[in-house]
């Protein structure tokens, strides 16, 4: 904690050793537009902040003027590599201040695609994080994989990335033909790709170089800054919204929530692949589970939902993501809040770096798996 | 002694590492040579918007805005208007019809409400997404480029048949 105190004295810069670096906003492993202000002594960061809003278009406010179902495709903007699970944080939000009763198939169908969501962020979380810290190989794998999700999000949603999954109270169509073979092919591969990337890297003596240590966060400091996802389960935090506030059909299905001990890189990482893991065993669950019937309940044509606020929370691949939304009654809601995970993690980033080198700076941003269109949005 | 079993130890962990490289030489590869080859486009893709005609080639649009009106993005300008010719001649199927239909691809955000909005079914996604132009201005598309009798297909792509499994081949282990 001596670092600390290092890094608050307000010694100008020109009389002292200690230099100012600015990392971003264009630079490759901010993953998007974080500009991250570093102040140096040697290559040991002694201080940061971070300057965002460079991607910031307004959302809350343009969902002021836009009617309730027309705001779900910009939701999916949020996170772009959630598309589906921030679209259905918001069309749950809705149904729930409407007191929509979903089909069982639909939440099923939910289920199953939040999932492989959830895998697709976290393989592309894993493409980037193995470049930022110098292996290439799993880059292409990743995507490699990431890539057969994306086509059956093409197939289902008719976009790869922008979904637009669901509407309120339902789905826009029903699974395709051949959804479960082409789901069940994915999720009987993907144990031996996940083994190939635990050969690559988990006992890879640069891999551990980089990332043992690195970045460690306590239990305690972790909840006080508000940390959520696998950041705060890096730090042996069993929260998950799935398991606490169960939404779509997670109620019915049974999987575990890892946790690290260390809180470092390594043990987020090791939590990360481990979440790959148990979502592909709730996607199995439900696809044997998912009953058949309709797919969307009977929506009112103009929603309206009574006056009143409400909070609903998901658990995204980044950690919870929030929407509270207040409406005056009106077609328009009156004001929305998200709750962005990345945003607070983001937080997290200057106790995470001080007494780092540089280069760690990079893997800690990677490790946070931050996307810029959320916290900024 | 120990620079021996050094070499003798890493010379095994670089045939361990390459002998999974190796074996990836020979399998199918994952890679699309696009544009030279063409890319896949699963049915439900949203592209490039086509408006329709009916069998006599009229176009099916009665300018109702509804599409408009649904468009969360307010992309879509139409100006309406009325064809009084007798109704083989007319543009479209109705005596109403849409003489100006644009649609600004710099706001589009391909969330499919308009397709769904259209009582006529006149409008619906094509799959073009080969939309990059030179100039801003130029994403602003008319009637002449979305109507599916003036559309250009690009020869970049072609769309999988519903029941048609594309990538099968790369889905190995
Ligand atoms: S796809 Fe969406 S944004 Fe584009 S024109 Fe249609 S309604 Fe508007
Ligand atoms: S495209 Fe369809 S919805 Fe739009 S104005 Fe024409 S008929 Fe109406």
């Amino acid at each position: 904690m001596h670092q600390v105190e290092v890094a608050t004295t307000q010694e100008t810069l020109l009389d002292s050793p200690e230099m100012v670096l600015n990392m971003g906003p264009q630079h490759p492993s901010t993953h998007g537009v974080l500009r991250v202000i570093l102040k140096l002594d040697g290559e040991t960061v002694i201080d940061l902040d971070c300057d965002i809003g460079y991607l910031h278009r307004g959302m809350e406010k343009i969902a002021e003027h836009r009617l309730y179902p027309m705001i779900a495709p910009y939701w999916d903007r949020l996170d772009y590599i959630a598309a589906v699970s921030n679209g259905l944080l918001w069309v749950e939000t809705v149904e729930q201040m409407l007191g929509l009763e979903v089909p069982p198939r639909a939440h099923y169908i939910r289920t199953v695609l939040t999932e492989l969501n959830r895998i697709s962020s976290h393989l592309l979380w894993l493409a980037t994080h193995g470049l930022d810290i110098g292996s290439f190989t799993v880059l292409l794998w990743a995507l490699r994989e990431r890539e057969e999700i994306l086509k059956i999000f093409e197939r289902q949603f008719g976009a790869r990335l922008t979904c637009h999954a669901w509407r309120i109270g339902g789905m826009p169509n029903d699974t395709y033909d051949g959804f479960t073979e082409d789901v069940t092919q994915f999720v009987d591969n993907f144990p031996h790709r996940l083994a190939e990337y635990e050969t690559l890297l988990s006992e890879n003596r640069i891999w551990l170089g980089r990332t043992v240590g690195i970045g460690v966060i306590s239990a305690e400091d972790a909840i006080a800054i508000g940390l959520s996802g696998p950041a705060l389960r890096g730090s042996g935090v069993a929260w998950d919204i799935r398991k606490s506030r169960p939404y779509a059909a997670y109620a019915d299905m049974e999987f575990e929530v890892p946790v690290g001990e260390n809180g470092d890189t390594y043990d987020r990482y090791l939590v990360r692949l481990e979440e790959m893991r148990q979502s592909r065993l709730i996607v199995q669950q439900a696809l044997a589970k998912m009953p058949d019937g309709p797919v969307n309940a009977k929506v009112p044509k103009i929603i309206k939902p009574p006056a009143g606020d409400y909070y609903h929370s998901i658990e995204g691949p980044k950690g919870e993501i929030g929407c509270y939304l207040v409406s005056d009654g009106s077609s328009r809601p009156a004001r929305v809040r998200v709750r962005p995970p990345c945003l607070i993690n983001l937080q997290a980033l200057r106790q995470m770096c001080l007494g780092h080198l540089v280069a760690d700076v990079v893997a800690i941003i990677g490790t946070l798996d931050i996307v810029l269109g959320e916290i900024d949005r | 002694m120990s620079i021996i079993s050094d070499i003798v130890e890493n010379t095994k962990a670089i045939i361990k590492g390459m002998s999974v490289t190796f074996s990836y030489i020979p399998k199918e590869k994952w890679t699309v040579q696009y544009p030279d080859e063409p890319v896949t486009m699963q049915p439900r893709y949203r592209g490039q918007h086509l408006l329709h005609v009916d069998e006599l080639g009229r176009e099916k649009c009665v300018a109702c805005f509804l599409c408009a009106a649904a468009c969360p993005s307010d992309c879509i300008y139409i100006i309406a208007a009325d064809d009084p010719r007798a109704p083989e001649e007319r543009t479209g199927v109705d005596e109403r019809f849409a003489e100006v239909y644009n649609i600004d691809y710099g706001r589009c955000i391909f969330c499919g409400y308009c397709v769904e909005a259209c009582p006529k079914d006149a409008i619906t996604h094509g799959y073009n997404f080969e939309l990059s132009v030179y100039n801003r201005a130029d994403l602003l598309k008319t009637k002449d480029d979305l109507l599916i009798t003036k559309q250009k297909q690009s020869p970049n792509y072609r769309v999988a048949f519903a029941d048609e499994d594309v990538d099968s081949e790369y889905k190995e282990v």
